[in-house]
């Protein structure tokens, strides 16, 4: 396929690991962003392959990880109403809510959106939230609750949506909105003591939603390169060369390692329609804390499609975060995953303690899927140009 | 949810008043609303995500920056043999 196979090109990625060896001189840390990113990473093993001097973590751009638990709860109580039919991406479903009491017509408790589903509740997963216009269209009896969560990538798409319900009239559709946005949360990670980074590797398609203008101010007042990356392993050793080149010569700034799809503007119509529907918020990421003006919320002129004024018995709800689950650290990236007493034991994507060890995007899920058991040692030199792969010793 | 992939847009049409296209993920044909791609052909290749196309990848882009990387002087190279 084009567009992806040059991108995963071995000879090439061996070229540019040699290169980012030859040029690095003292150890770097870097954040990538985007969980996306932390997946194809330790898939391709590239982890595993950087010169020692390297340390990537991890950071919190796992839209279904930072979703709030209090939000997470008022999906589930949404669910269980008979008179709802909830609509969700699919990641969303297993994410551990508190333990919620469901509504008087359904039975039981539920900690998740599946239970919730187990108990008869109507809960749909839907790839798109044009899906969740049609099944509203199609079933004018019910309320259709769609959950608007993500980042800016999936913010066109969830704030179209909502201008098609008002241009067409369908007052049975809400939304349960968590929206975030990445650079607060650049600004909150730099601004911690905790978090010490060197420099970003900035998410490629929410760049290709808003551009990278936004960023150059925050390279500016942290003094740090922020590079543009894109998602295929090559992408991602480009975005490294870059950003190493940058720290090595002590450069900041914004610089675009994914020029095919990122544009400094980003896209017009899209923010144009992000803007319309949403207005800038303070929001509460899971496992971080409130981030001031850090995501979406609707306009006033959408407040009809607002799921939680047209049903406000769900805002009352008591969260219980697990005590044993260390998410909040490892979105940080203050820690690893293998370091989580937890991890592998008491919480696997079977039984998740966490969104982390959920969700497709989130670092927990990947450390454990592609066997980084073992507690790391990030000084330690991997063996050259060789990725472990699935495997190793589970301790 | 942010791994939005390339899709070849073959089929452009109106639906519901938006601007609508096939697109192909090397096989997997599905919908995808285009309505932020005003200038979208058929034939172009997309990012799409949740059924949203974002961008029109940009083929001359995408050479220069392969061409800068294939460029590379990868001196110590041997470090790293297959």
């Amino acid at each position: 396929m084009k567009y992806l196979d040059e991108y995963r090109d071995a000879d090439l990625a061996r070229k540019l690991l040699a290169d980012i060896k030859k040029t690095i001189t003292r150890p770097w840390t870097l954040m990538e962003v985007c969980g996306g990113q932390t997946h194809s990473i330790i898939k391709s093993g590239l982890d595993q392959m950087l010169p020692r001097e390297i340390t990537l973590v991890h950071g919190p751009g796992c839209p279904v990880c930072v979703t709030p638990l209090e939000q997470v709860d008022k999906a589930i109580a949404l669910a269980s109403r008979p008179d709802v039919i909830f609509t969700s991406y699919g990641d969303m479903l297993r994410v551990p809510g508190s333990t919620v009491r469901l509504s008087p017509d359904a039975h039981g408790e539920a900690r998740d959106l599946f239970a919730v589903k187990a108990t008869g509740g109507d809960v749909r997963i839907v790839y798109s939230p044009l899906d969740a216009l049609k099944i509203a269209r199609d079933n004018p009896g019910k309320t259709v609750v769609f959950f608007a969560i993500g980042f800016e990538t999936t913010a066109p798409a969830n704030a179209m949506a909502v201008l098609q319900a008002k241009a067409r009239g369908l007052t049975n559709f809400a939304v349960l909105v968590s929206h975030v946005t990445v650079p607060a949360a650049i600004a909150a990670l730099m601004d911690s003591p905790d978090v010490q980074v060197d420099g970003f590797l900035a998410a490629g398609h929410v760049c290709t939603v808003m551009g990278y203008w936004e960023y150059e101010p925050l390279a500016e007042k942290y003094k740090i390169p922020i590079v543009v990356t894109g998602f295929e392993p090559i992408d991602l050793l480009h975005g490294i060369l870059d950003c190493v080149r940058e720290l090595e010569a002590g450069r900041s700034g914004v610089r675009n390692a994914y020029a095919r799809s990122v544009t400094r503007d980003g896209n017009k119509p899209a923010q144009a329609v992000i803007q319309k529907v949403f207005t800038m918020t303070d929001r509460a990421w899971r496992g971080i804390g409130v981030i001031p003006m850090s995501g979406y919320r609707l306009r006033p002129e959408f407040a009809s499609f607002d799921a939680e004024l047209r049903f406000p018995e769900v805002q009352a709800i008591e969260t219980k975060e697990s005590p044993l689950c260390i998410s909040g650290l490892v979105l940080q990236g203050r820690k690893k995953p293998n370091e989580c007493p937890a991890f592998g034991k008491e919480c696997t994507p079977q039984t998740p303690l966490g969104a982390t060890m959920v969700s497709s995007e989130g670092a927990c899920a990947a450390y454990y899927r592609y066997g980084r058991y073992s507690l790391p040692s990030p000084r330690e030199a991997p063996p050259e140009g060789v990725g472990r792969g699935v495997g190793g010793e589970f301790k | 949810m942010c791994l939005g992939i390339p899709a070849k847009v073959i089929e452009l049409y109106e639906a519901n008043g938006m601007k609508m296209a096939k697109v192909d993920f090397g096989g997997a044909v599905k919908e995808a609303c285009m309505e932020y791609l005003p200038e979208v052909k058929v034939g172009d290749y997309t990012i799409v995500h949740v059924g949203f196309g974002l961008s029109i990848l940009d083929e001359k882009e995408a050479f220069e920056t392969m061409e800068l990387l294939r460029q590379i002087d990868a001196l110590g190279e041997e470090g790293f043999a297959a």
